[in-house]
């Protein structure tokens, strides 16, 4: 799963470039720092490679395994 | 359940939201820092960080909940040797900008790599001053539109890893931004490294580079280093025309050699 902190972000988009499946996009939304957070789209589709997290220069974005619920 | 980013435990509360601009290729390098000292299960609080001025001097300090100095511009590394020196126990790690280690503070660099302390020194290479408004600096590339050289520059750029490997040092490599797993590793390489250990970071500063020279933003810098690098090993088997422009990543120095406070301390018993 992954978790976006939009308050931290700061809007540069690498997390949405440099991510292999397409997971993210840019939202329409502003957050505190007046800018667009990214938002997580395509679930589904993420294999958990931890670009996104890896690159995001503002440790806004964690990205961990699903634990199972029971 | 709200998941905890596993490198906020180091992050110093109050500091959490970082100071470089949307894109900066500094937080990407804090981030390789601490995880690092994470991976290898180290106690930050056996660490002393110490930058300068510039943007870069800001990854540590306030932003890792450790021990940091921020000193004068160009000399972390002199206060970091003072520091090695006092309490050779502790991991000095200087973290800071080309401007700092490489212009104002060259000689500091090369000193330290001379005497081979034990410090890890990691440069984040933007190639530009960018807090000061994007003046031409030592490690601007050749022929690149500045504020300060608008017909280009005419300067050639400082190649940093071989200026360190020859004054001596242990342990030299270099990365870019865009190879934050090959910084982390060697990151953690650095700080287990007896001696002095130097990595150069490629870090993209958006506003005062990508901006006003026309490269593009955060992302478009990250793509440029992706395709304008080549490991070590590739690197060996081409001529000097097929590396022009090229940025060679890797580890480029890993060797053993006496280091400092070791060799004080050696004088030191004798003369007991």
């Amino acid at each position: 799963m992954i978790e976006i902190d939009e308050d931290l972000c700061k809007g540069c988009e690498i997390c949405v470039a440099f991510c292999a499946k397409d997971v993210l996009e840019m939202s329409d939304k502003f957050n505190k720092k007046g800018v667009h957070p990214p938002l997580v789209v395509r679930e589904e589709d993420c294999n958990l490679c931890g670009n996104c997290m890896l690159y995001c220069p503002d440790l806004a974005i964690v990205v961990a395994e699903e634990e199972e619920s029971g | 359940m709200k998941l905890v980013h596993p490198l906020m435990k180091y992050v110093r509360p109050g500091a959490i939201s970082t100071a470089t601009c949307a894109g900066c290729g500094d937080g990407i390098m804090a981030q390789a820092v601490l995880r690092a000292i994470d991976e290898l299960e180290l106690n930050i609080d056996d660490f002393v960080f110490v930058s300068g001025i510039g943007c870069a001097g800001w990854i540590p300090s306030p932003f890792f909940n450790a021990d940091t100095l921020h000193t004068t511009h160009g000399r972390p590394i002199a206060f970091a040797s003072g520091v090695k020196l006092a309490r050779p126990d502790r991991k000095v790690v200087v973290i800071s900008g080309d401007g700092d280690l490489a212009a104002i503070g060259g000689n500091h660099l090369i000193h330290a790599a001379r005497r081979n302390i034990g410090m890890t020194v990691i440069c984040a290479n933007n190639g530009i001053y960018g807090m000061t408004g994007g003046q031409v600096a030592p490690t601007t590339p050749l022929g690149l539109k500045t504020t300060t050289t608008p017909y280009g520059n005419v300067e050639r750029a400082f190649d940093l890893c071989a200026l360190v490997e020859a004054a001596g040092a242990s342990y030299v490599a270099r990365w870019t931004t865009y190879h934050a797993r090959g910084l982390t590793r060697s990151v953690k390489k650095a700080l287990t490294k007896r001696g002095f250990s130097f990595i150069e970071v490629l870090s993209q500063c958006p506003v005062q580079y990508g901006r006003r020279t026309g490269v593009g933003n955060a992302v478009a810098m990250m793509k440029g280093y992706k395709e304008n690098s080549l490991s070590v090993k590739k690197a060996a088997s081409l001529n000097e025309e097929e590396l022009k422009n090229k940025i060679i990543v890797g580890e480029l120095v890993d060797k053993d050699s006496p280091e400092l406070t070791e060799e004080i301390e050696k004088v030191r018993r004798i003369h007991e």
